[in-house]
């Protein structure tokens, strides 16, 4: 296979792998209307606490994706607690809690990085199972994860709990006079969202073999420029399943992208530019659009 | 029934902004009571059944239903008893949702949510038949995000959801005033419809005058965070909107009641 075609496949698994943090912001940006700015930190988190999990304390890699989970549920209610106690807005709350997180994420590695050198992971695991290559392993291993969560996540969200949790984003005072606590559902959804998002970052330190207390800066915006190209790309599909699949498309055309422009020759620090422009272009054109067709749309009208 | 007892309300307190919105409000519903709240802009009619439903702490007092204190309860506790449709039709219900979400939201208000599937088939069908009641075609579209609606199907959809559930009270604020007067009088008589065959207790404020005396069987003034006159029976039946007019002049010491009040003659 051609070096770019390789570049291509390692974008794809790595989107996906990413599109599950997107998952998790698809829950505060689109279902709770908030912006969750933890993410950052919370995505970090669960790489560093996968790797040293298994890197230092020998932990099985199964079972350090699900404590990097719970990591990043715990980054999630801190930000709730902020939010709903302190009544701090979410914005706020979130900035918070990922400040913060950079300390202990510190605190956690004891140095900037670690590498996961000579430890088997989910996807050497796969490898010396399947026998296929490390690429195909981590796409496949990715999408099937992906699958799972966008099932749980149209499960949860169809329940009682999951229909009020969608009402809170939609109208609280409404849920709330039909008798939800929508502290706690806001509380919920920031746990579930940073759960996903610590998950995403333990996969990806397993995926690219090391941990950075850096590796989520940005992902929030990466979050959002996934969640506004796949709606572009997937507008015509209205249902929920299609809008979370939609999410995880999102991401890894994101990531093509970014694999092409870098292959362009782009400097790879000037992607972070590029997302910004990418996001601030996909929320502003469709307003200016609107404003232009309905300036247009005036006629002066009546006869004098 | 309800049950409320020298509840005091003050806004801002010690600060220059101070406003004394209830100053010891005493009433006790009966089962069954449709009572009509009018009076002028800030006599506390809707802090009062916001007080009622828990949306800001009172000062003082008790509120009791069905001899449950719920005075200090959260707003979302209460929701076990309490059915509301407020004046913004928009606020009643979750424009992004579909119908039938709206209302399976609204018949497990107050009872405990878990990961059962959040709407059945058999509430589906029984959704539909209740929208017919409303003769506004919805049971045909239980799939449209409610955002389609107008302000008036709206309207009436929040006060089907507010009784879908039986309410031991229903709270309604204005709930017409936001709506053009043909809807606003197709939803006054579905209002009065659904207490009636439902057995209702209903308190209702109103700016309208004709409304008040029309609708009920009790009627409240309120002036300056006080009940000023409680009537019922026989005597509310008799009522003329020009009696009304002169026991709020009364009241507010001679001077004209407030066009808003005038209008409504």
């Amino acid at each position: 296979m051609s070096s770019f075609l390789l570049s291509i496949q390692g974008a794809v698994s790595q989107g996906v792998l990413w599109g599950i943090m997107v998952l998790g912001v698809f829950i505060t940006y689109k279902i709770l209307d908030i912006a969750d700015l933890t993410v950052d930190g919370s995505f970090a988190l669960g790489g560093c606490v996968c790797a040293v999990l298994v890197v230092n304390k020998g932990v099985n890699p199964w079972v350090a994706l699900l404590i990097a989970t719970f990591a990043g549920a715990m980054a999630g209610m801190v930000t709730g607690f902020l939010h709903n106690v302190f009544e701090i807005p979410a914005i706020l709350a979130g900035i918070l809690t990922q400040i913060g997180l950079w300390s202990v994420n510190l605190r956690i590695v004891g140095k900037s990085n670690i590498p996961l050198l000579n430890v088997s992971n989910i996807f050497t695991d796969a490898v010396s199972i399947t026998g296929l290559k490390q690429s195909q392993v981590s796409l496949i291993t990715g999408i099937i994860i992906a699958v799972i969560i966008i099932i749980m996540m149209y499960w949860f969200f169809g329940t009682e709990i999951g229909s009020s949790l969608r009402a809170t984003g939609d109208n609280i005072d409404m849920i709330r006079a039909l008798g939800v606590n929508t502290k706690f559902a806001k509380m919920l959804a920031l746990m579930v969202s940073n759960g996903l998002v610590g998950l995403s970052g333990g996969l990806v330190c397993q995926s690219q073999k090391y941990a950075d207390i850096g590796m989520g800066t940005g992902a929030i915006v990466i979050g959002l420029a996934a969640i506004v190209i796949g709606n572009v790309l997937m507008s015509r599909f209205r249902s929920f399943s299609s809008k979370l699949i939609s999410a995880v498309v999102g991401c890894v055309v994101y990531f093509v992208i970014r694999a092409v422009v870098l292959r362009m020759g782009m400097n790879a620090n000037d992607m972070k530019l590029l997302s910004a422009v990418i996001v601030a272009l996909a929320l502003g054109v469709p307003v200016i659009a609107n404003k232009i067709k309905s300036n247009n749309s005036y006629s002066q009208g009546g006869n004098e | 029934m309800l049950k409320i007892i020298n509840v005091q309300k003050t806004f801002n307190k010690g600060t220059i902004n101070e406003k004394k919105a209830l100053c010891g409000i005493n009433l006790q519903l009966n089962p069954g009571d449709f009572v009509t709240i009018i009076g002028g802009n800030g006599a506390g009619k809707s802090t009062t059944l916001n007080m009622i439903a828990g949306v800001y702490p009172i000062d003082a007092g008790k509120i009791v239903i069905d001899g449950n204190d719920i005075s200090r309860e959260p707003e979302f506790k209460r929701a076990k008893y309490i059915g509301r449709v407020f004046q913004d039709p928009m606020r009643g219900t979750a424009a992004g949702m579909e119908i039938q979400e709206n209302m399976a939201l609204a018949y497990r208000r107050g009872e405990k949510r878990g990961l059962r599937w959040g709407i059945t088939k058999e509430e589906k069908v029984y959704f539909a038949e209740k929208l017919k009641i409303l003769d506004l075609g919805l049971e045909t579209r239980m799939t449209s995000k409610v955002g389609l609606l107008s302000g008036g199907q709206r309207q009436a959809l929040t006060l089907l959801m507010a009784t879908l559930k039986k309410p031991d009270l229903l709270l309604l604020d204005e709930h017409t005033a936001a709506l053009d007067p043909k809807t606003a009088h197709n939803v006054l008589n579905l209002t009065e419809s659904i207490i009636k065959e439902f057995q209702l207790t209903a308190l209702m404020v109103t700016h309208n005058m004709k409304d008040a005396i029309r609708l009920g069987n009790r009627l409240i003034m309120m002036h300056e965070g006080r009940i000023i006159y409680d009537v019922a029976g026989e005597e509310k039946a008799r009522l003329q909107v020009s009696d009304l007019l002169k026991k709020f002049e009364m009241a507010s010491g001679g001077e004209f009641a407030n066009d808003r009040m005038m209008l409504a003659k």
